[in-house]
């Protein structure tokens, strides 16, 4: 967890500017083409299925019409290659209502999903590319209309996690007290990997972050420990030489149904929250949010202090860098504008410790535990934790420059 | 140290193996310090350092009503050692205890320990271990305090344990290492010279052997705090001055209400004394060299320059809490200087007297920096820990810090002379 409530603010009026609310439809407005063809494309969403008339696009223009023929709300979405980053979504579709959704994408490979009922991971997640039409992208709109597409899209970005999140951690929660203590262990850093992504969004809501993610030393004696963490050292219960000489007590069956509801109360409330009308992000939450995000990973994960009994920091490691690259991408453009040598630096340092890292491991296939690197690995890392946080550091003062 | 061979007091026997001979002459400066006791700088260190401007002769009394080293005027250098005590008799103990105040007040006079470093058998080694020889003194003071361990049942000191000696809440955030916590004795030696420091904590280490081994030892390189107000503040390693509003020795009330133990707090034998709480605090510097000026200052809630509050003013300007920039608070509601201010914490104040360490690296190629945070107050229960415990959970600083080690230790009232430091708890 991070200690820090807010980063300082920086007062200027793009920050002001960015003050956004996110309703319905918020295409990711960073590029526009300078000529327009635009390529039309048929997207039918149902409980099952995301069916899309086609599988490419030449970049440009594309104008997705969405058909909603289940009888749930659904959402439409299209992803960077990370699966991850949201270029652009629809939400609020409803059954027999098209809606389109247009967007500008350059030449690469995409993904498209629905996601009916706005809850969970979505359906029918394809492969969409881009090819090249030699159709020239460039940024334009004034800044107010940039950063309003930038908060707008992050906050896209942080409602999509957390409805990741929700059902993540009432599956593991059901593992847990079910007593299948192996599905359990394996549940338990692919759902955190939605909440590290975003979890300088979690901290914004005060009281939330300790209660679900405090580590054991974060706890002052006599206060509650609750949370993911607590949980981790039931399920990898420590000897006794690495619990401070005693033996470990695990927690009873009324303690473990205890702390797994809160557990799901608190995500549930975290959801409430980045749900709500009026929840916004300003311009410069993005880039401090992508400085903090690796903060996060200098001060805990790169230490293994995080997961202590599980040594699973690794997820939690890509998980933040996942956030800072999402936030980064967010203004990334508005930067580029400004001071293309940072951007570059960024772009090579962040690229080059994504490549370090997948070295170890992926979220989708898992990663080594902590405990497995050797020293000299954990210090290469490091070094590339260091080599990104330098520029990164510099990226709110060259936003609002 | 200087001349020490050539006057009188050299010739008083200090063996290491069991000091007799209570030494007399040769102290400069005996006033009691009550407040500032910086001494007469003694003719034979001026000799020896008359090139020298920055005062490294100058000499503090061991012997008094308090110990030297707390209102003394912090000195530049530290060399910090927490002792673990072996299975010795309560007599062994109280043999230890002799020695080094024997040691103690020979070395802050500027002169070796026992019979020196070179003018003894050449067969034999020697009693003093040589490094300081030709060092003037350099303001050295040497403090002594006993940890809460020292109280159990080994030495019939269970029913001595001040009640104000607690064993120290874990508070949020506490990262502390096992090998950095405790201890049950303590020995904090300062200097301006880091060479005469380390001597002082070698020597009485080595006269330890086989009563008391060392558990943790710190280096501190420069002072976070000033304790008079003849000192410029200082800065720790954020970059920012340290010790703006700490107590300085000039401020007699409040040294008397909040520093030292008054004759009608219980025990008896700790009046006149005081009680220290030391902390190694690491710092996260690499992500706070990256953080903007803007953070570091709101964290801080003060200018980087001056020091000046955010409230507006100069250094030495009372902060204003109230006071709003743009709607705003100008200092944060989780500054540090907001939390750890008197005002917010029922008027609780400390006697700093801290020191930046770099002890090398990490294993992740960053520096293993940070302050070695000491304070000095009547009663830790209602001063550090109150402060404390509002600074864990609140203070925007501990995204940057984390503390990894710990300790508590009753600091007796000075030793008579022809006595030794802590008499009082064995002979009350």
């Amino acid at each position: 967890m991070i200690l820090r409530a807010t980063r300082y603010v920086v007062v200027a009026a793009i920050a002001a500017a960015a003050l956004v609310s996110l309703s319905a439809c918020v295409p990711n407005a960073h590029t526009r083409a300078t000529t327009t063809a635009a390529t039309s494309i048929k997207v039918t969403s149902t409980a099952s299925k995301c069916a899309i008339s086609s599988s490419s696009a030449p970049s440009g223009t594309v104008n997705f019409t969405i058909t909603n023929s289940a009888d749930q709300v659904t959402e439409f979405y299209v992803l960077a290659k990370d699966g991850v980053q949201i270029m652009g979504e629809a939400e609020n579709i409803a059954p027999g209502a098209p809606r389109t959704l247009t967007i500008q994408l350059g030449p690469g490979d995409y993904f498209t999903t629905c996601k009916p009922g706005m809850v969970g991971a979505g359906v029918g997640r394809a492969a969409f590319t881009v090819t090249k039409s030699g159709t020239k992208i460039e940024l334009t709109g004034d800044a107010k209309t940039q950063t309003a597409a930038a908060a707008a899209s992050y906050v896209a970005y942080v409602k999509n996690q957390v409805a990741q999140l929700v059902p993540a951690t009432q599956s593991f929660v059901t593992a847990y007290l079910a007593g299948d203590m192996t599905t359990a262990k394996s549940l338990y850093p692919q759902a955190r990997a939605f909440y590290e992504r975003i979890e300088p969004v979690a901290e914004s809501f005060g009281h939330l972050d300790p209660e679900l993610d405090a580590r054991e030393a974060d706890v002052a004696t006599g206060d509650q420990w609750t949370g993911w963490h607590r949980l981790e050292k039931d399920l990898w219960p420590p000897a006794a030489a690495d619990n401070g000489g005693t033996a470990y007590l695990p927690l009873t069956a009324a303690e473990r149904a205890s702390v797994a509801n809160k557990l799901d109360q608190d995500t549930l409330q975290l959801s409430n929250e980045v749900n709500a009308p009026a929840y916004t992000v300003s311009i410069d939450a993005l880039s401090n949010g992508a400085i903090g995000l690796l903060d996060e990973v200098a001060k805990s994960k790169i230490t293994g202090e995080e997961e202590v009994w599980s040594h699973t920091d690794l997820w939690d490691f890509q998980a933040n860098l996942d956030g800072a690259r999402e936030a980064y991408e967010g203004v990334r453009a508005i930067v580029a504008g400004k001071n293309p040598q940072l951007v570059d630096q960024i772009d090579s340092t962040l690229a080059g410790l994504e490549k370090q890292l997948a070295a170890h491991g992926s979220i989708q296939s898992g990663f080594a535990d902590y405990n497995q690197l050797s020293a000299e690995q954990v210090r290469q890392l490091a070094g590339g934790v260091n080599a990104l946080g330098e520029p990164l550091s510099k990226l709110t003062a060259a936003l609002v420059d | 140290m200087t001349k020490s061979q050539s006057t009188p007091a050299a010739k008083t026997r200090l063996s290491r193996r069991g000091l007799l001979g209570l030494v007399g002459a040769g102290v400069v400066g005996a006033g009691v310090g009550l407040g500032i006791d910086r001494a007469v700088v003694s003719a034979v260190a001026a000799e020896a350092s008359a090139a020298d401007s920055s005062g490294a002769a100058s000499t503090y009394p061991f012997y008094g009503a308090h110990q030297s080293g707390i209102t003394t005027a912090a000195q530049d250098r530290l060399h910090f050692a927490s002792f673990d005590v072996s299975d010795i008799t309560r007599s062994d103990l109280i043999g230890l205890l002799k020695d080094w105040t024997a040691a103690a007040a020979r070395m802050t006079e500027g002169k070796t320990v026992g019979d020196g470093a070179v003018s003894g058998p050449l067969a034999a080694p020697q009693d003093d271990t040589g490094e300081a020889l030709g060092l003037p003194p350099a303001g050295l003071t040497i403090t002594f305090g006993f940890g809460p361990s020292l109280f159990d049942h080994r030495f019939g000191l269970a029913t001595k344990r001040p009640a104000a000696l607690i064993d120290l809440p874990h508070f949020a955030g506490d990262m502390l290492d096992p090998a950095l916590v405790g201890g049950d004795l303590c020995i904090q030696a300062c200097s301006d010279d880091p060479q005469v420091a380390v001597h002082a904590i070698r020597n009485l280490s080595r006269i330890a052997f086989g009563r008391a081994s060392i558990r943790w030892s710190q280096l501190g390189f420069g002072r976070t705090s000033s304790t008079t107000r003849a000192q410029a503040t200082p800065r720790n390693l954020f970059g920012f001055k340290d010790g703006t509003a700490n107590v300085k020795a000039e401020d007699r009330t409040v040294v008397d209400e909040h520093v030292w133990v008054p004759t009608e707090d219980s025990p008896a034998w700790m009046s006149g004394g005081s009680y220290l709480v030391s902390r190694k605090i690491r710092m996260n510097i690499e992500p706070w060299d990256r953080s903007a000026l803007g953070e570091q200052q709101r964290v801080i809630g003060r200018t980087k320059g001056d020091g000046a509050p955010l409230s507006g003013g100069s250094e030495f300007t009372e902060p204003d809490f109230a006071k709003k920039h743009d709607s705003a608070l100008a200092i944060d509601a989780d500054a540090h200087v907001r939390l750890a201010h008197p005002t917010h914490n029922h008027g609780a104040v400390l006697l700093r007297r801290g020191y930046n360490f770099v002890d090398g690296n990490d294993d992740l190629g960053q520096l293993n920096a940070g302050l070695f945070f000491i304070a000095f107050q009547r009663d830790p229960r209602t001063q550090f820990v109150a402060i404390q415990l509002r600074l864990a959970g609140n203070d925007a600083m501990n995204e940057y810090i984390q503390h990894v080690g710990s300790g508590i230790f009753a600091v007796p009232p000075g030793a008579r002379r022809g006595s030794y430091v802590g008499a009082g708890l064995f002979e009350s």
